[in-house]
Formats: structure tokens, sequence, C-alpha cells
């Protein structure tokens, strides 16, 4: 599986997401910058983590009018896998290419610690390794992490089975204990969560490589 | 204030010299300095630039070894890890600005640190700190602990640096003065480590990062005077700290340096631009040119003198190859930042500043750095008291009501609190998370590094000596607790008023204190900071020398952490006296609970504390003990609930030998380690202890979901649990 991490100014988990795509995919992704206007052709197309442009306007969006974002909705468009993680999923919700906004948390306070999450579909491209219903330890970091959505919107997503995980106990505000939704073809997953730091032993956890192997299922039946 | 402004006394005293330091400065300049030259010297030669009172005594520490490649002297200190490879590390106070701006002073203290290790071509890995902080019913701490704590998470979790542990603490000795020390360290190879000492004459001398405003002006100069009560008429000379702008300083430095244009950096930080082009140019041999019209501005109009003494943020001075000058310029066009060629090096030795076609500035340049002025003050020894008598302290009535009001004090509550604010998991290295004795990031493969940072003010106020010596003991001993070999140290010295001899006293006994432990440990100081005249109203804080520790794990899947394993192992004192504790001078049990601050501090018999250490690191890398944790605030009976808490798991105690059980439970005795081990390893950690000479006892067994303290107890493990989370956050959510 051939993947792109897209690096704007101010990411800051772009290493901890190529890593963990090598070690789970075996092969390296390539490296994205922000100011160019094509991706090469790849099976993913990630949003890593950070600030970017330090998020002091609403976190996400400048990176949302980058360059590359034009050829990131054109891929989003064409079915190609696009996954926004933290700021990645912030970034999609300024884009336009996942619904809602995520606010400050409640508390107003950043937090880092591992969440216990619960995969609600395995019906995606990202989570088709999980089984619906399963629990796994996973780190969040953020400070902007409250998802919220008009109520129409909510009643889409829940309808329409796009809820891919929620946290199994209110972390952050976030409408429907929402922590990551899918687009309405599937292939767009926007997630709070960080699965690519939970892939190694030190990690004290490998659940997270189920979002990155589901991926690799997902591109090999492409390829068949 | 203008160039024509005319330099009187009132001016002179207003910048800090004193009538002395000014009439040596006419005599460098061989003329009444300009207004510039006049702000230049008093940037120079403050106590946080110049280290005036300090020097004397810093020179005196152990800063060698097989293994430091730098010691004090550069941006932070270089020590070999091996493979080819280099940890980078220094800690730094920004303890004024933080007391007047909390979130700005401490995101900029952060900033400042970070800076100091990347600038040497390293990059971050971790970040510690440690924090001290006023009563906490005093008005102004929790406002304070708020912004400091928001402000370090808001900075380092921008930048992408694991905040990985830490201190922080309260005592009445901190309302008028907090203290906020950064520590930071990263990884570079061990072939392209970058220094400041600018070569060549007639190199470009190239202004890089964000621009130059009119923020923090005389930073550093407010870091070397006392408070009083209009202090926070000062709040304009903290800076505002960017963390974005300094995520591209890193990507861009790091990606300049590996095109082999760099032949000299330094960053801006206390005194700007002025430190920066005196430092690089001094320890080159070199005079600096600088031409200020080329200095990129963020407001219009600025005068010389605030562009040499602005302490904007995110800023970087270097001395390039002129044949590399397009390719360096292209990297920072590329990160969007600020790219300016701003003088050159010469070879007259002369620091001369221009602007607008006018001289403003033309000084000595070693004169200004390395002739600073040096002070021998008179220092007074602080008497240490006597120890207290064994009789002297009534004995606890409930050794398990005393532990369960001790984990949940604000001293000993968790700081879960704290620790959730910084992103301590980015760059997915962590191996040991905040909370345990030291933590531990993975480098490269199995190899990792641990980090410590300690340092118990309460024994310094009674015995600076005794108290130095513990600063470093603990760091080692909470470095080998994880199975780490210590490596070296940065020091923070955090202290009052320097021209009190009974403060310089305080200075003098926490540095040779300091000097006899990190020789006896091998645990040699490569960088550090000193910060006086911390004071307000004329009230010192407690002296606080505060350590930063690097260790090094060769195998992080031999090392250890202090949560039980499993019910029904062993639990081991190492290094203890034969009643466990003896030692309750200076204690927080003797504070907390019997309200008492008397006696002296435990004392560190570093020969003991060595051996104790060795035999428990090589039963860490045998695999013979399953937890471990050093004692050190609480004594054994505060380390064993933490362990318990940790895990869930219980445990159950023997009735302390000797007559004097609260000693032995809650006593501060130094050296010693409590451990867990299966009973089949039990005879081999014997032999191990019997071959070192080392005391090793057993003293209960894990299990069961209460601890009980011999005769004392039982008390759940839950109870103490909910009373070591609870305080801190009850604390923040109140008032």
């Amino acid at each position: 599986m051939k993947a792109a991490v897209v690096v704007f100014p101010g990411s800051n988990r772009d290493r901890d997401m190529m890593r963990a795509i090598e070690i789970v995919t075996g092969h390296a992704p390539v490296a994205v910058w922000h100011g160019d206007t094509d991706l090469p052709p790849v099976d993913l197309v990630t949003l890593p983590g950070g600030f970017t442009y330090g998020d002091y306007l609403r976190a996400g969006a400048i990176a949302a009018r980058a360059p590359i974002m034009t050829a990131v909705a054109e891929r989003a468009a064409a079915g190609v896998p696009v996954l926004g993680v933290c700021n990645g999923f912030q970034i999609l919700c300024e884009a336009g290419l996942l619904p809602g906004i995520l606010m400050r948390n409640a508390d107003l306070h950043f937090i880092c610690k591992p969440v216990r999450l619960k995969v609600e579909t395995a019906d995606s491209v990202f989570t088709n390794a999980f089984a619906a219903g399963d629990v796994i330890d996973c780190p969040v970091a953020h400070g902007e992490g409250n998802y919220r959505c008009g109520e129409a919107t909510l009643r889409e997503l829940v309808g329409e089975d796009r809820i891919a995980f929620r946290y199994v106990d209110d972390l952050n505000g976030s409408v429907d204990r929402i922590a990551g939704i899918l687009n309405d073809r599937r292939n767009v997953l926007g997630m709070m969560p960080h699965p690519e730091n939970l892939v190694e032993p030190i990690h004290g956890g490998l659940s997270g490589r189920g979002v990155f192997e589901s991926l690799v299922d997902a591109a090999l039946e492409v390829t068949a | 204030m203008n160039a024509a402004t005319p330099i009187t006394p009132d001016l002179v005293a207003g910048h800090g010299l004193t009538a002395g330091e000014y009439q040596h400065a006419v005599e460098l300049t061989g003329r009444t300095p300009t207004l510039t030259e006049l702000g230049i010297f008093s940037a120079m030669w403050n106590e946080h630039c110049s280290y005036k009172s300090s020097k004397k005594w810093l020179r005196t520490l152990p800063t060698t070894g097989p293994r430091v490649i730098q010691g004090p002297g550069e941006n932070a200190g270089v020590v070999d890890i091996g493979d080819g490879q280099v940890v980078i590390f220094k800690m730094e106070s920004h303890n004024h600005p933080s007391f007047i701006e909390p979130y700005q002073g401490a995101a900029t203290g952060v900033g400042g640190i970070l800076r100091d290790v990347f600038t040497m071509g390293a990059r971050p890995i971790a970040a510690l700190n440690a924090l001290r902080f006023g009563a906490p019913d005093h008005p102004k701490t929790r406002h304070l602990v708020a912004g400091v704590v928001a402000g370090i998470g808001g900075y380092g979790n921008a930048f992408g640096v694991p905040t990985i542990g830490g201190e922080v603490n309260f005592d009445p000795g901190y309302n008028g003065n907090n203290l906020v020390n950064a520590f930071a360290a990263g990884i570079a190879s061990a072939d392209a480590v970058f220094y400041s000492a600018a070569a060549g004459v007639g190199m470009p001398v190239v202004y890089l990062g964000s621009k130059t405003g009119r923020d923090g002006i005389h930073g550093a100069s407010m870091a070397s005077a006392e408070f009083d009560d209009a202090s926070h008429e000062k709040r304009p000379t903290v800076q505002v700290g960017d963390p974005f702008a300094e995520k591209l300083l890193l990507e861009a430095c790091l990606e300049l340096m590996a095109t082999g244009a760099v032949i000299a950096i330094q960053d801006m930080g206390a005194a700007g631009l002025t430190c920066s082009a005196v430092e690089m140019g001094a320890k080159g041999g070199l005079g600096i040119e600088l031409d200020l019209d080329a200095v990129p501005c963020r407001e219009d109009g600025m005068s010389a003198y605030e562009m040499m003494l602005s302490e904007s943020q995110e800023r970087m001075l270097m001395v390039l190859h002129p044949d590399k000058q397009a390719e360096a310029e292209a990297v920072f066009a590329k990160w969007g930042l600020d790219f300016a060629v701003v003088g050159r090096t010469t070879d007259d030795l002369r620091f001369r500043v221009r602007h607008r076609g006018r001289v403003e500035a033309d000084l000595p340049i070693h004169e200004l750095g390395d002739d600073a002025p040096e002070y021998s003050r008179p220092f007074l020894l602080t008497q240490p008291p006597e120890p207290l008598a064994a009789d002297a302290v009534p004995a606890s009535d409930d050794p398990a009501a005393d532990l369960l009001a001790l984990v949940g004090s604000p001293d000993l509550a968790s700081r879960r609190w704290v620790y959730e604010q910084y992103d301590h998991l980015i760059q997915g290295n962590t191996v040991q998370t905040p909370g345990g004795d030291a933590a531990v990031v993975r480098v490269r493969g199995q190899k990792g590094l641990a980090f410590s940072v300690d340092v118990t003010p309460r024994y310094c106020t009674a015995d600076p000596f005794e108290g130095g010596k513990q600063a470093v003991a603990e760091c080692w001993r909470n470095l080998t607790a994880v199975g780490a070999q210590p490596l070296a140290v940065t020091d923070n010295l955090n202290f009052g008023n320097p021209e009190r001899p009974e403060i310089m006293g305080q200075l003098v006994g926490a540095i040779e204190g300091i000097k006899a432990a990190c020789t006896a440990l091998d645990f040699p100081v490569v960088s550090g900071n000193v910060s006086l005249y911390n004071e307000t109203n004329g009230e010192a804080i407690p002296p606080t020398p505060a350590i930063g520790g690097v260790g090094l794990v060769e195998d992080i899947g031999r090392s250890a952490s202090l949560a039980f394993k499993a019910e029904g192992e062993t639990i081991l004192l190492f290094g203890a006296p034969p009643a466990w504790g003896t030692c309750l001078g200076q204690s927080i049990w003797l504070r907390d609970i019997a309200d008492r601050a008397d006696g002296a501090p435990p004392p560190v018999d570093l020969d003991h504390e060595r051996r104790v250490g060795d035999t428990v690191r090589q039963a860490i890398r045998e695999g013979l003990v399953t937890a471990v944790h050093d004692l050190s605030d609480g004594g054994l009976a505060v380390a064993i609930a933490e362990m318990a808490i940790a895990s869930g798991i219980g445990a159950t105690l023997d009735q302390p030998p000797g007559d004097a059980p609260t000693a032995s439970l809650f006593g501060e005795d130094q050296g010693r380690y409590l451990a867990t081990a299966r009973a089949d390893d039990i005879g081999a950690l014997r032999d191990l202890a019997e071959k070192d000479g080392i005391d090793l006892v057993t003293i209960g067994t894990t299990g069961g979901s209460a601890l009980t303290l011999g005769r004392s107890g039982p008390i759940s493990v839950a109870k103490l649990a909910e009373a070591h989370a609870n305080w801190f956050p009850a604390y923040m959510a109140g008032g």
C-alpha cells in the first residue's frame, strides 16, 4: 500500500504517522509539502496531527486553504481513502470534507492520556479489521477535540452509521461522545485519537494498527 | 529616550549598573558611552548574562568525564551516548517573567530552552520542568499554577516535544516569587554538533527567524533585580511566545545545518541581538559589525537601542559560508522565515553597530563578554541545625491515617492534573510516562534515555551543603531506579539576592554540596543557569538548586517502573539502616503532620549512595526485580503507597523493627530503594547484595486490596488512590 502524508507548517505528528504506516504496511509513505498542488498516485492520503499555522485562528482553518487541499479534495471525490488525525480531523472539517467542527475541550484544558475508545462500525476501509463494539485504549492529545454539529447532521451521522469511534466516557464535551466520523462515501475518516501512537509494544498496545491494517486489506481488495 | 539622552547617574542605575561598573564601562569605551552602548553594557553585565556573582564558585564544579563532549559555556551540554549519537541538554529558569505573566513567562521559558538545544543541531526529544509555587492558600497561587502549566503545555505541545516529567511543589517561601525551571534534551549526531564561536574574517552574519519587536526590552535586567509591589508594571518586559514560529525555526535550522552552510550559530535569548553577536565574536576571537538597517523589524521606527535590547522570541544569529548563502536563503524562504544578512565578521575585535548612517556602538568585543565584572561577594555560610534527638519527636498515633493524609497533601498528591495538559506521548518514543521516578524515552532500537529533575528546598534551607548533595543524589537515585546509568547533569541554581552575605552563603554551600556529590557519583555538570535576586520585598525564596539529570538505558526492555507487578511478591528494602528509617529532621511528616520544620536534614553518605545504586541497577539489568522505587519525600510509607496506588495491588508490611516506627515509616534517610521480586529470585538478590556489601531486608509481601503497615491499618488502596488523585483537581477547581 502506498501512502502520502501531507506536511503543513506546524504539523508535528507527521513523523509519528510516517513511522506507524511504515511499521504496519512495510512501506515508507511519501511526504507531500502543503505548497504542492499534486499528490503522487497513492492508496491513502493522511493529514497528520499538529498545530498548523499555530492554530491561532480556528484549528485547521488556514491549512484547509493550503494549495495541496484542492488535490486532497479531488482524491477524496475519486474515492481514495483520506485519513485525518487530530489536527488532520480539524482540517478536514474546515475544508468541508467532513461535516461539523471541533471546538475547545469542554474544560478548556489540553488533554493527553489514553482513553477507552469504542469502534462503532466495521463498515469502512479504516475499520474493517475491527469488529463493531470493540473497545481499545487509544491515546488522545488535543486542546480542541470537542466535536459539534447541527441536529440534522447528527441524525445523518447516526442514521448512516458514519460514527466510526466514540469515547466510552465523556472526554471533551463532544456531542454524542463522537471521537471520529466518516463522510457519506465512507472514504474520508477524521478522528481525534492517535492510532499512530498505538502501534508498538512501548506504546502500551497495538490496537492502533487496526486502522492501518484495514487500509492495507482494502487496498489489496482494490488491487485484486 | 533617544540617542541624545544624556547619560546621568539615574539612567546608569536604571540600567542596573553600579557606579563602579559604569566607570569600568567608560574606561573600556574611552569616552562617555552612547545610550545604545549603555544598553549593551547593561545587557552583557547583568547577573543573568554575566554570572558575575556565581562564576567564581561555578568554576569549581566537576565538568568533565569520559562521555562529556561539551561542558558549560555553550548553549547546552553535550554528552556521548554511543553509536555516534550525543544527547544535548540544559535547564534554565524563567522565574521572574512567569510570576508577572504566568502563561507567556512559562511558554517563553520552554521556547528558550528548546532553542538552546536545537541551536546545537539536536532535535528535541524531551522536555521537563521544575515548578515551585507559594502556599496553596495564597491568593495568587492557583492563578499562577493554572497559567504556568497552560503556558508550558501551550508551547511544548504545539512545538511537538514530549513533556515527560518534572516537579511541582508548594511552599510559602515562594509566595512572592515562583520558580519555573525548564529543561530540554535533544539528540544529534556526534559529528554534526554546532557551536557558537565564529570563524573566518568577512563572513556574513545572518539573522534568521521572527522579526524584532519592542517586546522583552530589559528582560535580562529584570531577571537580575528584586521584585517589589510594583513589579506587575514590568509586564511589558515579558516576551510573547510563538511556538509555531519556533517549530518552523527548528525545521529550517536542522535543514540548513545539513547543507553545511553553518559556521557558527547562537540563539537570541536573553539580551537578544547583543548577547548573541558578542558571544559569537568573542568566542571566535573576531570582531562583529552589525548593520541594523537590515534587521527585520515588526514595528516602525525602532531605535538602535531598542533593537539591541529586544528579546523578541524565535530568532537566531548565524555565521554562514558565503558560497552557501543562496542555498541557506532558499531553506528559510521555504519555511516562510525571515533571512537577512545583518553584518559580517571582522579582524579588529570590535563590536560595531551601525544604524541609519551612524555608528551607534563601537566597543571592544572581548572585554564586553570575558571582561564582565566578576565579584567575590562576602558570604556567611548557613549554620546547620543539630540532628533531631530520637526522643525529640512524639510517635505517630496512627501511621495509616498519617499516610492517607500525606498522599493527599499538596506536595505528595498526584500531578496528573498537570501532566495530562502536557503532550507526553508525541514522537511515539515515551517508554515511561510522568509519575514514575524518572521518565524514559526510546532513542533508537532498544536504547533509551532517562530524565529526572530534583531538589528538596526544605533540606537546602536547613543546610545548603547537605541539600545540594541531596539534590544530586536524589536525581542520580531516580535515574538508577529505572535502570539507567546516570551520565551527567545540568544545574539551575535559584537563590535570593547575592549581595546579602547569608544568601551568598546559601549559594556557596549548595554549590559545594553539588560539587561533592557530582564528584563522588561521577555525574559531571555540563550546563546550567543561575537565577539570583529571587526576592520580593526583601523576602528571599528558599535556596533551590534544581538538578536535571540524564541517564542511559542500554535496553528499554530491562528498565524498571514503580508499580507492583503481581500479588504474592516479596517486598525488599535496599540500603536502609536496621530500623528501616531513622531521620525525621526536615521530613514531610514532621512538617505536614507534626507541624514542625526543625532538625538537620538527612545526611547523604555518597559512598553508600553509589554502592547501593550500583547494586540496584545491576539487579534491574539482570531482571531480578519486578518493580523499583526510590525513597524520598514521605519516606518508606509514602513510597510503598505510591507503588500500591500505581498498580491497584495492596501490600502487607512487617511491623518495623526498633522502637520508633514513625521514623521507620516516615523517616527520609537517603540512599534507599524499595523493590519487589519473585520468590525464586530472592536468593540471587541476597547474593548480589552480600557481594556488594549492601543491606538488603525483606519487609513484606504484595497482595490484596489494602495496605497494612505492621500493626497499623489496613487501609484500602482505593481510598489511598482517591486521596492521591483528588487533591490537585479539587484544589484547581476551588477558589
